[in-house]
């Protein structure tokens, strides 16, 4: 059990996501101009890429490696990223309504989301075993959403002050960006 | 729009990352130092011509309805064509460049570039496209690298210890070894756009506000 909390803060506070790791980043500039957007990409990107590291990690493990074709690595997973996304916005939107409201325009773009291949990788490369890799994706997305909520927190109040011309939109988002990893250094040594 | 024109809006008009906010973690990750850059900037090159043309030799067989996947499955082709030949070729740059390889498949600069010129254009346009946008990619990327290669470490296009390239600052040069690390990529990147704002706007106030 003590790994899997050592493991939950590295991949939360100390190697985050998107602050350490630059998974995901795309989305982390477009969607945290308001709270309200950021906490549905936060929980939509929670849910698919647990299922996705679990998935990719069986597709790896029970088809790639006894077939010999590890070397399509990167074709199988995006494919099953894409399948499980589409499938994954299919299943809610006919069983919970109310959730696929909230998620709904969320879901596409996770397929594109570096983060998502990104981790499904890690757990291949780090020779993670299933249990292992489902806790360190889901730790990870974690770590994803809760930078992306700080993000949009920092960046509503960019509404109130006046940000030099040159500054304004992306730029000013990655210079607050590059502050938040610098905080965020103060965590390495806790693991 | 002419051939030229085509090829030269990737160099300077839509040149991503800046002007086309796309592809940014690469551009974060990987720029430590200016070869990298480079080694990033061409492998994704390399992708976003042939995919390109693919796509543009395929944009009338392709069903509507499945085209993203189709498209994901052409990038993610090369990106495995790319990942093998650089492993076999290139093993330090591509050991250094790591996981971002792969990731090149999700690079949206490549997925945005099929759907919005690719689909639509023959395969010798979307070949000019191809090459300037990621041409114009290789250029900020090496960029963004070599200025945190210089402040970060003092050095210019340093390749391994056989090739350490130039000492370009002062001896008694303390580097920012914040450059290096994750947060100087933000804070590197998000001044240089500033800095390209700046000179757009100089530009328009130049040329009578349009």
């Amino acid at each position: 059990m003590g790994d899997f909390i050592l493991l939950m803060i590295g991949a939360i506070l100390v190697n985050n996501i998107l602050l350490m790791r630059f998974l995901g980043n795309c989305p982390f500039l477009g969607v945290s101009r308001s709270m309200e957007t950021a906490t549905g990409m936060g929980i939509a990107v929670i849910f698919v890429l647990t299922l996705a590291g679990m998935i990719t990690w069986l597709v790896h493990h029970y088809i790639l490696i006894p077939m010999n074709i590890e070397y399509l690595r990167t074709i199988a997973f995006i494919l099953v990223i894409a399948t499980l996304v589409q499938f994954v916005e299919m299943v809610i939107q006919k069983t919970a309504p109310p959730l696929y409201e909230a998620l709904g325009i969320y879901l596409p773009l996770i397929t594109t989301n570096c983060a998502v291949l990104g981790v499904a990788i890690i757990n291949i490369d780090e020779n993670y075993d299933l249990i292992t890799a489902i806790f360190f994706s889901f730790a990870s997305a974690c770590g994803f959403s809760l930078a992306l909520v700080l993000m949009a927190g920092i960046r509503q109040r960019f509404a109130l002050v006046e940000i030099p011309k040159p500054f304004e939109g992306t730029a000013i988002g990655l210079i607050t960006a590059g502050l938040m990893g610098l905080a965020f250094f103060g965590f390495i040594g806790l693991v | 729009m002419s051939l030229k024109a085509e090829f030269t809006k990737g160099l300077w008009k839509t040149i991503p990352p800046f002007r086309l906010v796309l592809g940014l973690c690469p551009t974060l990750a990987v720029t430590t130092s200016g070869f990298n850059g480079i080694g990033m900037g061409l492998a994704t090159t390399f992708v976003l011509i042939f995919s390109n043309v693919f796509v543009s030799l395929l944009r009338k067989l392709i069903p509507n309805q499945v085209r993203i996947a189709s498209y994901i499955v052409i990038i993610a082709s090369f990106v495995v064509i790319v990942e093998l030949l650089m492993q076999a070729f290139f093993y330090q740059l591509s050991a250094v460049l790591g996981i971002f390889i792969p990731l090149i498949v999700v690079n949206c600069i490549i997925l945005g570039r099929a759907e919005a010129f690719a689909s639509k254009n023959n395969p010798i346009m979307s070949l000019a496209d191809g090459l300037g946008i990621g041409l114009g990619y290789t250029m900020s990327l090496f960029v963004v690298g070599s200025i945190r290669e210089v402040l970060g470490s003092g050095t210019l296009l340093y390749i391994s210890n056989d090739h350490p390239g130039f000492h370009v600052m002062w001896s008694s040069f303390e580097p920012f070894t914040f450059m290096l690390k994750p947060p100087g990529a933000f804070v590197a990147l998000g001044i240089l756009l500033a800095f390209m704002n700046l000179i757009s706007q100089c530009q328009t106030r130049k040329g009578g506000g349009n």
